[in-house]
């Protein structure tokens, strides 16, 4: 609650809107006992008086009824005639868009064609029928424009609804014996209150504009009694002679119907989950870098990363995603970059390339060299130039990345177009070899189909194909294989595996699956809360872990063919990244932790490659070094 | 050994391609006729590919999703929906997405409170006291009740489904991916709570994954799925280790696992729903397909002991 205030009032109309709206609510609350003349005395000695004359400060009316009496309590009825209106509007709207979207089927089928067909109205007009079916008055105005704006109401909450029932929390109320009357009303309707407000904030307005309307053409409120409208249609006739009259109304429906609207739409934006995460800034082409001046390269390799560190700025929420990440790939190794879900792989990935979002995304320390090109000084051009063309991203979701309208053979060639000047048929022939050499069957047909024409298993194919199109030399593939079926995975796994043989590719290969690694990778180096704990060829790594992590890791991991067991686990949470505990971040969950593992930074130590973040490493691998 | 659950020919086709009136244009035939059986007290594990039927054959068995044929005997009486409340007392699920599994808008106390209301008609007092012990099975603190769900990783989030499901004190838990959203090191958190929790209550489990590794080494029994059906079916410890149907080998080989070289030769895909061939599903990937394979569809019959698979040719041990 004091995040939406501090949300609504840090948008300035809307902070204005609510300070108007308050006071005007305020002063038609107070009517009644301020001390005001009975709005409806008339006195025709004194018609048309001008503001500001004696006991009638802001004039009288063509009966000489005092304005500022009539203002307010017309006012104090417009209010209460619009909100009220909204409100069985947003009632019976809701109404029938819960039971639509929750029953679904048939009754939904029937109920939104209904809908519908109120809705093809125009507005004014349906309102003026219903106004004339039911005689004119101030309750039968309102009744109209309740029922004009019920359609609007049952929509929205129809559509929330229908997503809404789908989830499986609905599906666990019924197993827990609740019926359908009670779901709906403890288990939907408390999550589409939300939707009702934030549609009532943003129609009261016109409702209130609606209703004065009505009393305008005097088919709302009756003489004597007057609400803003009618005042309007009485003045109408003394528009030139006494134009006070009309002004004096005209000016509250403007201040009433601006401030509803504008505070509306902070309510809306407030309640809006994309401005409360911070971001709503365009992203940038290219993560923003803000770093001292690069460490020096500490090797040799094709792509090299050294002292990476990536944050997220999201207010006063630092996340240090990536605490100082150093990698290296040699031309056609693979190497295996191993976590639990959260410890900054992919962040590490994508920052390579540029590729985090920024905001709120920010580089701030390390460099990434390419063939001893550093990339995170590089300009956006430069970058461009070799996102794909030697170094290629495949994702765990190629749709993501796909375009549904073009078929696949139509990306490819695009894509290799891009960085190669050849004919669009070269292009094509192309983009079909390199289907086929992704391994799809009858690769010049399948060139046609649309990516949602594909199977999963041929989608990450497709996403393979375009990651070679233009010949990397480096390939980052992050969690391709998550999504697929094991079969599936296994097929895709191997055809990286003879790629990376054949084009003398290097992977970096981003996963959660020691199995993965074991079979695909020549080294492997295994992240936690951010940073590398331990680093070494795949099998050394894999049969002697040295880092604690590691080893509790693996044996969390069942394998296949072990039988019926107990499992063991690693007691607790990794950290969150906004909150790292200082020294070892693993200490925490660590059987071995000792109290200066709980100060000051542990370096990655070792030699030849095999090097672990630890004070005390397992016992096996210190005896192998 | 008394039988927890057992369906007879269970079957369950959906229509697509509705038309606004008249019959659809297709079905297509999620699950295929099945026959299972769990023991009062054993693990039955579901294992098959996406997209094979364990949602909905798992979804019919609670009575989310009507059958479209054959029968389900819970605790020997025919699934009936009639009273919710005895209804849940004797079967539960436990959901694939623990997030979306809990209403947001709810503290966990309250989610918890609904089963002890609605199934068990406990009193205030009774249901703060039965809370505290089911919270405590979970290992989760106390202070976490009242607190909403957004706040909860997903292996706690899980706990918080798991602990929903053991408020309503059914006898049979049906578990629907339950520790696949979950990270490694949680997920045998989950797991090995999910042990305790079976031999504490001696409960009866269906435990449906796609990880292979992981349903072997909770279940007692495991059933494979493809394309809709059971094409074999045996004990945990033989059905991986010496497989008789092409598919469950092909599963078996497929499962990355460190010190064994990549597999994924074969090749192939699953064959289209809407317009299955005629005989066995897995013809177009198996390397034993004769005619008699494309023309007969296979039946489940026992193969060796108590392991059963649907194949012309089954593998030897
Ligand atoms: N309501 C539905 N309408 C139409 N088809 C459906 C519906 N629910 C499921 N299906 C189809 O039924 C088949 C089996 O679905 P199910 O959800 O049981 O698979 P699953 O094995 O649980 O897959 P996953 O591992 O991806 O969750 C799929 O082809 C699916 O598309
Ligand atoms: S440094 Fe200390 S706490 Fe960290 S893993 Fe090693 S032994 Fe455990
Ligand atoms: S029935 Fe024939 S095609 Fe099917 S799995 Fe057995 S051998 Fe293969
Ligand atoms: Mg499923």
């Amino acid at each position: 609650m004091r995040l939406f205030l501090r949300l609504l009032f840090r948008n300035r109309l809307a902070g204005f809107g609510a300070v108007v709206l308050g006071a005007i609510v305020l002063l038609a609350l107070l009517t009644p006992i301020l001390p005001l003349q009975p709005p409806n005395a008339t006195d025709t000695a004194n018609r048309f008086l001008r503001p500001l004359s004696a006991g009638h400060p802001l004039g009288t009316d063509h009966l000489g009824r005092d304005l500022l009496s009539r203002l307010l309590w017309g006012t104090r009825l417009s209010l209460a005639v619009g909100f009220a209106a909204a409100l069985v509007a947003a009632v019976l709207g809701a109404a029938v868009g819960i039971v639509a979207g929750y029953a679904g089927g048939r009754t939904d089928n029937v109920t939104m064609r209904g809908i519908d067909m109120l809705m093809a109205f125009p507005y004014i007009l349906l309102a003026l029928a219903i106004v004339a079916a039911l005689g004119p008055g101030l309750m039968n105005a309102l009744i109209a424009v309740a029922v004009v704006n019920i359609p609007f109401f049952a929509r929205n909450i129809r559509g929330v609804t229908v997503s809404l029932a789908h989830r499986e929390f609905v599906d666990a109320a019924r197993l827990s014996g609740l019926g359908h009357g009670r779901i709906l009303l403890t288990e939907v309707l408390p999550n589409v209150v939300p939707v009702i407000v934030i549609a009532m904030s943003t129609t009261v307005g016109w409702m209130i504009l609606e209703t004065a309307g009505l009393s305008f053409l005097g088919l709302g409120s009756q003489p004597p009694r007057a609400d803003l409208g009618s005042m309007l249609g009485e003045a109408r006739g003394a528009m030139i002679s006494a134009p006070h009259t009309s002004l004096v109304p005209g000016a509250m429906i403007l201040l009433i119907v601006m401030s509803i609207n504008l505070l509306g739409d902070g309510v809306r934006d407030a309640l809006d989950p994309r401005l409360r995460s911070g971001a709503l800034a365009r992203p940038m082409a290219a993560t923003a870098v803000d770093r001292d001046p690069p460490p020096p390269a500490q090797g040799e390799g094709l792509l090299r990363i050294d002292g990476l560190q990536t944050e997220f700025r999201m207010g006063a929420r630092v996340g240090r995603a990536v605490g100082g990440v150093d990698l290296s790939l040699a031309p056609g190794e693979c190497v295996g970059l191993i976590g639990e879900s959260g410890s900054g792989k992919s962040v590490t990935a994508l920052s390579v390339m540029g590729l985090v979002a920024s905001p709120p995304g920010v580089i701030t320390a390390g460099a990434v060299r390419l063939d001893g090109e550093d990339l995170l000084g590089a300009s956006y051009g430069r970058l461009r130039a070799l996102r794909g063309n030697r170094v290629a991203y495949i994702f765990q979701d190629p749709l993501s990345t796909l375009h549904p309208l073009y078929t696949v053979g139509e990306q490819l060639a695009e894509a290799i177009r891009v960085h190669h000047p050849v004919s669009r048929a070269e292009a094509h022939a192309r983009a079909v070899k390199l289907l086929d050499d992704v391994r799809i069957p009858n690769a010049a047909e399948r060139a046609g189909a649309y990516p949602h024409e594909l199977s999963g298993g041929m989608r990450q194919r497709v996403g393979i194909a375009m990651a070679l199109a233009n010949d990397p030399d480096v390939i980052i593939a992050d969690e391709p294989t998550t999504a697929l079926d094991v079969t599936v995975q296994a097929q895709v796994l191997k055809l990286l595996h003879d790629l990376r043989r054949s084009r003398g590719l290097a992977i970096l290969f981003i996963t959660h699956d020691f199995g993965v690694v074991a079979q695909l990778c020549d080294r492997v180096a295994v992240m936690y809360a951010g940073r590398i704990v331990e680093e070494g060829p795949t099998e050394a790594v894999l049969n002697a872990p040295a880092h604690p992590y590691t080893a509790r890791l693996i044996d969390c991991v069942p394998e296949l063919g072990g039988g019926r067991r107990r499992l063991e686990a690693i007691p607790g949470l990794p950290p969150a990244v906004d909150d790292l505990p200082p020294g070892c971040a693993f200490a925490p969950r660590c059987a071995k932790a000792q109290a200066e593992c709980r100060d000051g930074d542990i370096a990655l130590a070792g030699r030849d490659g095999r090097r672990v973040r630890c004070l005390y490493p397992e016992p096996a691998a210190r005896a192998a070094q | 050994m008394s039988i927890a659950l057992q369906t007879t020919d269970l079957a369950c086709s959906f229509p697509v391609g509705k038309r606004l009136i008249g019959p659809p244009r297709a079905m297509l035939h999620a699950v295929r006729p099945t026959s299972l059986t769990v023991a009062a007290g054993e693990t039955l594990g579901i294992v098959g590919e996406s997209g094979c039927g364990k949602s909905t054959l798992a979804r019919m068995l609670v009575g989310l999703q009507p059958p479209s044929a054959g029968s389900i005997e819970i605790e020997g009486a025919a699934l009936n929906r009639a009273d919710p409340a005895a209804f849940g007392r004797r079967i539960q699920y436990v959901f694939q997405d623990p997030v979306s599994s809990l209403n947001p808008r709810k503290t966990v106390r309250q989610i918890l409170e609904v089963p002890l209301i609605r199934l068990h008609g406990m009193g205030r007092a009774a249901r703060a006291r039965r809370i505290d012990e089911i919270f405590d099975a979970v290992n989760l603190r106390p202070e976490f009740l009242d607190r909403y769900p957004h706040e909860f990783s997903g292996g706690q989030a899980q706990r918080i489904g798991i602990a929903r499901a053991l408020a309503a004190a059914a006898r049979i838990l049906i578990l629907d991916e339950p520790v696949s959203a979950l990270d490694v090191s949680v997920q045998a958190q989950v797991l090995n709570l999910l042990a305790d929790l079976k031999a504490e209550f001696g409960l009866t489990y269906l435990f449906i994954s796609h990880d292979l590794a992981v349903v072997e080494a909770v279940s007692d029994r495991i059933a494979v799925l493809y394309f809709g059906a059971v094409v074999e079916e045996g004990p945990a410890e033989r059905i991986f280790a010496a497989p008789r149907h092409p598919y469950t080998r092909l599963l078996a080989e497929s499962a990355p696992q460190v010190g064994r070289p990549l597999g994924g030769e074969a090749a192939g895909e699953l064959p289209d729903p809407l317009d299955p061939p005629p005989g066995c599903a897995f013809a177009g990937r198996c390397a034993r397909a004769s005619e008699l394979c494309r023309r007969d569809t296979p039946r489940l019959r026992p193969i060796y002991g108590d392991q059963r698979a649907a194949c012309h040719h089954p593998l030897d041990a």
